[in-house]
């Protein structure tokens, strides 16, 4: 789903310049851009009037950041208990061999963004892996590539 | 619609929505739960709106499509429920759709192939089936009922009387002692008392003047539980609802609502439930004319598990890294800004409007003492019946797994429970049996809030008796494993996701973790010694003594609980080098028997070492030395001709 990116003045402007907005305006830059830049870092900085070393404490404590850039499409391979007793650990392995990229990180081509999350709250369907948006149930390798092929 | 100003024109506006309501109108109610959403639900809701619109002339009523939140009876999705007719369809496909449009909805026609069937038996209703027969839904009542996008459906089903009952007939205080009364405790997973929470939290405020805050944790990150999420999506309502009968009790004008990241949907029905509950006046200046005012922000989790400890919610509400602090000071006597700061579960506020509206003795009554009210689970793993359960407290084990639960599929055995996620225990299945009494406390993890369990033969599902077995209730998750699940596995891997998760700050923690799941690694690849269990052991001990907050005090439980239980399985990996259940790696070596193989070549074509060699319609071979024992080919397999040993 590609909508209208908001320029980053815009998302600035929506937040007040107090430290307590740190973490909702970083998710906003994140959201709207996939990572946050550097220039954004400096930006958000002056913005909150908080010190780069804080910003960065944050940005690099919370797993919802990332300060390189993310694939058009994440995959979130589901790694909750579930999820782990039903083998989402050997489908983690399929995609990273399948895509040539390690967890956490996104294809050269920016078009894939291969990641592993703790549980995404649908364990009943185990195991489970998000693209973008939606969830896939009882997973596996072959139903996960058609899906993808889809996209 | 307009603002209501009192509680008569809420009484009055629920009055006319239900007087315009039509008995006779058919309701379709799709599950988007999390499991049947897994499914493609979304898929089948839209086959069933364009299905009916195109037989648009056949109805003398006009037929209502409604999505709503968690059916509860995941493993059967998608779930779509018929009202009047009061039937409930399984296992449905978006092709299902314009089939039950034609026969049920126009002719009235039962659909005999996607009723739910159990051991030859046909179930037509869901209040006929077992699974759903034996639960209590109080909290999950309107959850799957109503469409929570939409705050009538919502007032239909009663939501906000509550809170008119509090505002018009209750004091203050009254609410908090009749909360107390109830005997709610915390559904998170701590039991604390919530009532008292509440009043530590007013006396503070009484005696150092200004705002008190009250928070809702709905960060979740408990993996293999989704009772949150479920409410949260399914009748945000509830919710807000609860937190404006604690913003009242204890002079509250602010609350926060603090939700996963990870969980999207839920972020986005409860912003639209705020929106909507704000328009009606049931949130902001002057509620229900009552002069109280109380606002609810959400504010969403930036994904660290740490942040369900709530000294770390303060932290990251303030915008600052998620690092918990030492208690006391405890957030009711010193919380967000300073100030005192009731957190309580989602679950647990969900509560608050049903102990209101029909008194405390009516919940105290429920469940056991000492655990009162029902508690929602999510029942996972090696079960049958997966899915989200409402059960009275004290329900035996046995029950929940095998009469709700429908036993283990396949040709498994039931072997081992876990419950409270990382924070819980590994206990097995056996203990069942044992009454609560018979079982020793041992001083594992978060200490019992020295309650005595009930006295039941057998062992039953509360606080108190899940802290005798050295394992805690917890938030509710409740994953059931079979013999195929290796206990050194499991614990393995929690300790790996309290590693990543660990903040950092104190030592014990930061150290202790990496430690045991350097011990954990070895085991799990045979290597180590029989001596090397006690060192676990205490080192595990010494977390539980010395780390600043409940994921460090409580980390250890997987590992301590699996030690005391299923020392022989331990013992295998270390001294026998063997794995029992076939899990661990290291520990086993996967071959095709040649008498089942019929050589087809999936697993060669799929093997990511080449390493799967054979002719065409000839048995094929594994090279053991080359194989990474992925798992790839006993997944590919069409005749499970591949074997573990």
């Amino acid at each position: 789903m590609k909508t209208i990116r908001p320029d980053i003045d815009t998302i600035l402007e929506r937040y007040p310049r107090h430290s307590h907005h740190l973490i909702s305006l970083l998710q906003d830059v994140q959201a709207a851009f996939n990572y946050i830049s550097p220039d954004h870092l400096d930006l958000i900085c002056d913005h909150v009037g908080v010190p780069l070393a804080k910003v960065w404490s944050v940005v690099t404590f919370y797993k919802s950041f990332s300060l390189e850039p993310r694939g058009e499409h994440e995959i979130k391979v589901c790694l909750g208990t579930t999820c782990h007793l039903k083998g989402s650990e050997r489908l983690v392995e399929c995609c990273e061999r399948d895509l040539g990229v390690e967890r956490g990180h996104a294809t050269e081509d920016l078009r894939f963004t291969l990641d592993t999350v703790k549980c995404v709250g649908a364990c009943a369907e185990a195991p489970v892996v998000m693209i973008d948006e939606n969830y896939l149930g009882r997973a596996s390798f072959g139903s996960l590539k058609k899906q993808l092929k889809k996209l | 619609m307009k603002r209501i100003e009192n509680a008569s024109e809420l009484q009055a506006l629920r009055q006319k929505l239900l007087a315009a309501h039509d008995p006779d109108q058919p309701v379709v109610r799709v599950c988007l739960g999390p499991g049947c959403l897994a499914l493609g639900a979304e898929k089948v809701s839209r086959a069933f709106k364009s299905a009916i619109k195109k037989k648009r002339g056949n109805f003398k009523v006009q037929p209502l499509i409604k999505t709503t939140g968690c059916h509860g009876f995941c493993s059967q999705g998608t779930l779509v429920n018929l009202s009047p007719l009061n039937l409930c369809y399984v296992r449905v496909k978006p092709e299902d759709a314009a089939a039950i449009v034609d026969a049920t909805l126009t002719k009235g026609e039962v659909l005999e192939r996607l009723l739910h069937s159990d051991n030859g038996t046909r179930y037509r209703s869901a209040s006929e089936i077992p699974f759903y027969k034996l639960q209590q839904k109080i909290i999950l009542k309107n959850v799957g009922v109503i469409d929570p996008l939409d705050i009538k459906d919502a007032l239909m089903a009663g939501a906000y009387q509550s809170l008119a009952k509090a505002l018009t007939e209750m004091s203050p205080d009254d609410v908090i002692r009749t909360v107390y009364a109830s005997g709610l405790r915390g559904r998170g997973g701590g039991g604390f008392p919530t009532g008292f929470k509440w009043m530590k939290a007013l006396e503070n405020a009484r005696v150092n003047p200004g705002p008190v805050y009250l928070i809702a944790n709905g960060e979740e990150g408990d993996p293999g539980a989704f009772m949150d999420r479920a409410i949260m999506e399914g009748d945000p309502h509830a919710v807000l609802e609860g937190m404006c009968l604690g913003a009242y009790a204890m002079g509250g004008n602010q609350g926060f609502l603090y939700v996963r990241h990870e969980y999207p949907i839920a972020i986005r029905h409860l912003s639209a439930a705020i929106e909507q509950a704000r328009a009606l006046g049931l949130l902001g200046k002057n509620i229900l004319g009552a002069g109280f005012d109380f606002d609810i922000q959400i504010h969403r989790g930036a994904g660290a598990y740490v942040c369900g400890e709530e000294t770390a919610i303060i932290a990251s509400l303030e915008g600052r890294v998620g690092e918990p602090v030492t208690r006391p000071p405890f957030p009711a006597q010193e919380g967000l800004w300073k100030r005192p700061t009731v957190i309580n579960n989602v679950e647990t506020w969900a509560n608050v409007p049903h102990i209101i509206d029909k008194g405390a003795q009516w919940y105290a009554n429920l469940g056991v003492p000492h655990s009162t009210g029902t508690k929602i689970f999510s029942l996972v793993g090696k079960v049958r019946n997966t899915g989200l359960v409402e059960v009275p407290m004290g329900i035996s084990l046995g029950t929940l797994v095998e009469e709700i639960g429908g036993g283990v599929p396949g040709q498994g055995q039931f072997k081992a429970v876990q419950t409270g996620g990382p924070s819980g225990g590994i206990v097995p299945y056996a203990l069942k049996d044992i009454s609560s009494e018979a079982l020793k406390p041992e001083r594992v993890g978060l200490p019992s809030q020295g309650f005595i369990p009930s006295d039941k033969k057998e062992l039953s599902v509360d606080f108190d008796s899940m802290a005798m077995t050295g394992s805690i209730m917890g938030g509710g998750g409740m994953i059931v494993m079979d013999d195929h699940d290796c206990v050194v596995d499991l614990a393995r891997y929690f300790l790996r996701f309290l590693e990543e998760e660990s903040c950092g700050k104190c030592l014990p923690c930061r150290l202790g973790l990496k430690g045991m799941l350097g011990f954990l690694d070895q085991f799990s690849q045979g290597q180590g010694n029989p001596e090397d269990i006690e060192a676990l052991e205490s080192l595990g001990k010494a977390l539980v003594d010395g780390s600043l907050c409940g994921l460090g005090r409580s980390a250890p439980n997987p590992v301590l609980t699996s030690i005391r239980y299923f020392r022989d399985e331990y013992l295998a990996h270390i001294v026998e080098h063997k794995c029992p259940a076939g899990v661990c790696r290291d520990l086993i070596t996967y071959s095709i028997d040649p008498e089942i193989c019929n050589g087809c070549g999936l697993c060669a074509k799929n093997c990511p070492q080449a390493c799967v060699t054979g002719k065409k319609k000839k048995p094929h071979a594994i090279d053991e030395k080359a194989c990474v024992r992925c798992g790839v080919c006993q997944d590919v397999c069409p005749v499970d001709a591949v074997f573990v040993a």
